[in-house]
């Protein structure tokens, strides 16, 4: 045997030791529960001097006036919607071809790491460097458009912020869709093209359909990260509260009106209105984050 | 009769609902080399796992009855304390990839904090490899990482690592399963050197294997100890069916 | 038999390339806008630049000293806070069964992986600013903290997964309790892997204006206070970027030269440690 003394006292420190480890393990598990947790409630509580003044009014009521006190907070719902919904329209057909291309046509090569690493850094880039680009180039684009179209050529508004949304969407977008694309099992494509067919009909009979969930579940996380985008929009939206009517109008997103009223925010109901607004956000985005999440981990088995 | 150093009494082991081993009752003599055999799923690399108490790290397994070496009951010792006492080799070489050779060797005393001097430490290492029939190949390249070593060399290292904790049991799991029949050779040759320092409990696959450097063989049939006798009997006269069919390679 | 070009052919062709041109488009922004940066920016950097603060409209001169020493302190204390939170809740991650609290927290992973940025940045207002009574750096790097975790969770939980077991196995038959197995051999050898999710983590929350606007809020000043309001590169830029100032647009395209250059080199580092880390096993 070992030339050791083993006391009882090195036994109980070893045990001691032992459990101390796992119940640090347990206890980091638990905090992030917790934390998770105490992020709803604290949204919640601080949102029910809003909620039970205004009620179920915020929601679709047409005006935010802070000095009429007045908080509907349709204007930003809206504007939410519509620029996010114009940003997926934008950005899914570039995702797909991108995702094409990384996953089926240029799956290797230096063509495929040029292109990987292109996407991976406009990825990278902060959100208010964009939106500072996009004040100086896209602007004057849409004021452009809009002064041919005979709109107010103001150049922010919606289709400015969905613009810059786009591209801040597509780099995500396209590597979820790169993925599942690098997920349809060779013998499928194989068997196609054994019976003669051309690349293009591979891609659409065999491997869109196959990826038909994993490119929703897709399309739905890119929809939550374009619903939280917060500082490129707020630089490229006009920030006013209307409810824009056009892709011509200028208007504001539920983020881009925390940022830019929370900090003058005085008057109980007031700041308590624009953290329902925040709820709202949240309540938002977590479902469809856990919609997404689900539907890529049932893809994947 | 030589003197047992390791006993067990009805080891039942189990995997959940699984039962893998089924009322083994055996005894280790001293100072030899017991070979542990019998075909894929037999429970044999459960039955040396239930020695050190590895067994009982996975997860839902357990085992009941009882297992004395030098006659203290290893079920009423502290778990991790036993397993410095008891050395185990793997199939494939493990060692460890932070660590140069040096540092391997006695990793066992520096991970568990025991304290050694500068020339406590060289000592031993050096004992280690030696015994390990490795020193001569590796003693200018101590402080190197062991990458460069074949898979023969690997595994001796494994070996001088467990043999520096100067256990009294050494377990080997298949350990030249992996290696080609040089290094093969090698380790087989070692071990038969260590017999007269540790008692050696292996398991094989390999029936020549067993035949060479064996002096018992227990033979494990569907989780039971079928039989268990000098090599030279199991080869020349078993008395089981399974065992002759086993040896006879009616199946592998 | 004679092949022709066929109409479905012709149709095969066409897709290929209408892949090809989208691909393309797509980098173009990428390209205008570093183009775009670089031509503003590197105009403006000089030693001054670095390592004066600004100065009032219409002076010239003035520089971004404050929003880089407030960067460093603000990511440095959110490093130190999110890296151990980050790391033990990995390896619970990647060393426990799947049991219901397992399950639950992963969950919270996710879900604070997705919470908008702006969000984060509501709740430690009413966390830690409101109960100090003042904006403070703290708070600020509390907030990119709570970001940073799903990254350094993520990284770690995969990382330690990929070690191989035997590893586990032969410090476990030397007798070394399981505590130390983890702290003294898996996660050390893991560690390549670990300190790219880590760099990742601090690549992703360098940018971050969002959750620094009404937590360390900004600061004219030097500031190397921690219980302060301080400065940040991305804040400043927000802030010269949306005045009427041309001379604080320029200080803004110089501040946003160097942060992607900061955010260049770091995801940079974090492909050369991925590629040492891969070859190891």
């Amino acid at each position: 045997m070992l030339q050791q003394v083993h006391s009882n006292a090195n036994i109980r420190s070893l045990n001691f030791r032992e459990a101390a480890f796992r119940k640090t393990l347990s206890l980091s598990a638990i905090l992030l529960i917790v934390l998770l947790i105490s992020i709803f409630l604290t949204l919640l509580v601080s949102s029910l001097p809003s909620i039970q003044a205004i009620g179920l009014k915020f929601l679709y009521q047409k005006v935010w006036d802070p000095v009429a006190n007045e908080f509907g907070a349709l204007p930003f719902l809206a504007g939410t919607l519509m620029t996010s919904a114009l940003a997926i329209l934008i950005s899914t057909p570039f995702a797909l071809a991108i995702g094409l291309f990384l996953g089926e046509y240029y799956p290797r090569g230096w063509i495929s790491g040029l292109i990987k690493n292109a996407v991976e850094l406009l990825a990278g880039i902060p959100s208010v460097i964009l939106g500072f680009w996009g004040i100086f180039t896209i602007v004057p684009i849409v004021r452009a458009i809009e002064m041919r179209v005979g709109a107010v050529p103001s150049g922010v508004g919606i289709l400015a912020a969905s613009i810059i949304l786009a591209i801040m969407i597509t780099p995500f977008s396209a590597s979820l869709i790169r993925l599942v694309i690098s997920m349809v099992p060779l013998h499928l494509k194989e068997a196609a093209y054994a019976l003669g067919a051309t690349r293009f009909e591979v891609v659409r009979f065999v491997i869109i359909p196959y990826i038909r969930s994993g490119m929703s579940a897709g399309i739905l996380l890119a929809l939550g990260r374009a619903l939280g985008e917060t500082m490129a929009v707020t630089m490229l939206i006009g920030n006013t509260q209307i409810i824009p009517k056009s892709i011509f109008d200028t208007g504001n997103t539920m983020a881009s009106v925390i940022a830019n009223e929370f900090t003058e925010a005085t008057g109980k109901i007031y700041f308590s209105a624009l953290i329902e607004t925040g709820l709202v956000l949240f309540v938002v985005t977590t479902i469809i984050n856990i919609i997404g999440v689900r539907i890529i981990k049932r893809f994947e088995s | 009769m030589e003197s047992t150093i390791l006993r067990t009494e009805n080891l039942n082991a189990f995997f959940g609902d699984a039962h893998v081993l089924k009322d083994v009752s055996i005894e280790i003599p001293k100072n030899t080399i017991t070979a542990i055999m019998g075909p894929s799923g037999c429970g044999k690399s459960t039955f040396i796992r239930c020695i050190n108490r590895m067994h009982e790290l996975t997860e839902n397994a357990y085992s009941t009855g009882k297992i004395y070496i030098n006659d203290e009951d290893i079920f009423s010792y502290n778990a991790t304390l036993l397993r410095r006492s008891v050395g185990m080799v793997f199939q494939r070489p493990n060692p460890f990839n932070t660590m140069n050779i040096f540092e391997n060797v006695i990793a066992g005393y520096t991970l568990n904090r025991y304290k050694l001097s500068k020339s406590e430490k060289e000592q031993l290492v050096e004992e280690s490899l030696r015994k390990a029939v490795l020193w001569d190949e590796v003693k200018d390249n101590l402080h190197k990482k062991g990458t460069f070593l074949s898979g023969g060399q690997q595994q001796r290292l494994c070996i001088a690592r467990s043999i520096a904790m100067k256990p009294s049991i050494l377990l080997l799991d298949e350990p030249t399963s992996a290696l080609d029949p040089i290094s093969t050779a090698k380790i087989e040759e070692l071990l038969l050197a260590l017999k007269s320092n540790y008692t050696i409990v292996i398991v094989t696959h390999n029936m020549q294997q067993a035949g060479r450097i064996s002096d018992d063989t227990a033979f494990f049939y569907m989780g039971e100890l079928t039989e268990w006798d000098k090599t030279k009997t199991i080869f020349t006269n078993p008395k089981k069916v399974q065992t002759q069919n086993y040896i006879t390679g009616r199946f592998g | 038999m004679k092949k022709y070009f066929t109409f479905r052919d012709a149709r095969n062709l066409i897709f290929k390339f209408l892949i090809i041109l989208l691909t393309i488009l797509s980098v173009i922004p990428l390209l205008a806008i570093l183009a775009y940066i670089f031509k503003q920016g590197i105009s403006v950097i000089n030693w001054n630049f670095l390592t004066s603060l600004p100065k009032p409209v219409g002076e010239v001169g003035g520089g971004i000293l404050n929003a880089i020493v407030g960067s460093l302190m603000i990511i440095s204390v959110a490093a130190l806070i999110a890296i151990p939170i980050g790391v033990t809740t990995g390896v619970y991650f990647a060393e426990q069964s799947r049991t219901r609290i397992y399950n639950l927290a992963h969950l919270a992973v996710d879900v604070l992986q997705g919470i908008p940025s702006i969000v984060i940045g509501i709740i430690i207002y009413i966390w830690v600013v409101k109960p100090f009574g003042t904006f403070t750096s703290l708070s600020g790097s509390i907030a990119l903290a709570i970001m940073m975790l799903p990254s350094i969770i993520k990284s770690t939980e995969e990382t330690l997964k990929m070690v191989p077991s035997s590893f586990k196995e032969a410090a476990l038959s030397l007798g070394v309790p399981y505590y130390k197995t983890m702290i003294s051999v898996i996660i050390p050898a893991g560690l390549s892997g670990i300190l790219n999710g880590i760099i990742l983590g601090i690549a992703r929350v360098a940018g971050e204006t969002a959750p620094l606007l009404f937590t360390a809020f900004g600061n004219p000043f030097l500031n190397t206070n921690i219980l302060k309001p301080t400065a940040s590169l991305p804040l400043v830029i927000f802030n010269y970027a949306t005045s009427p100032y041309e001379d604080w647009h320029n200080l803004a395209w110089g501040a946003s030269f160097i942060l992607v250059v900061i955010i260049l080199f770091l995801n940079i580092l974090t492909k050369l440690a991925e590629k040492r880390w891969k070859v190891q096993f």
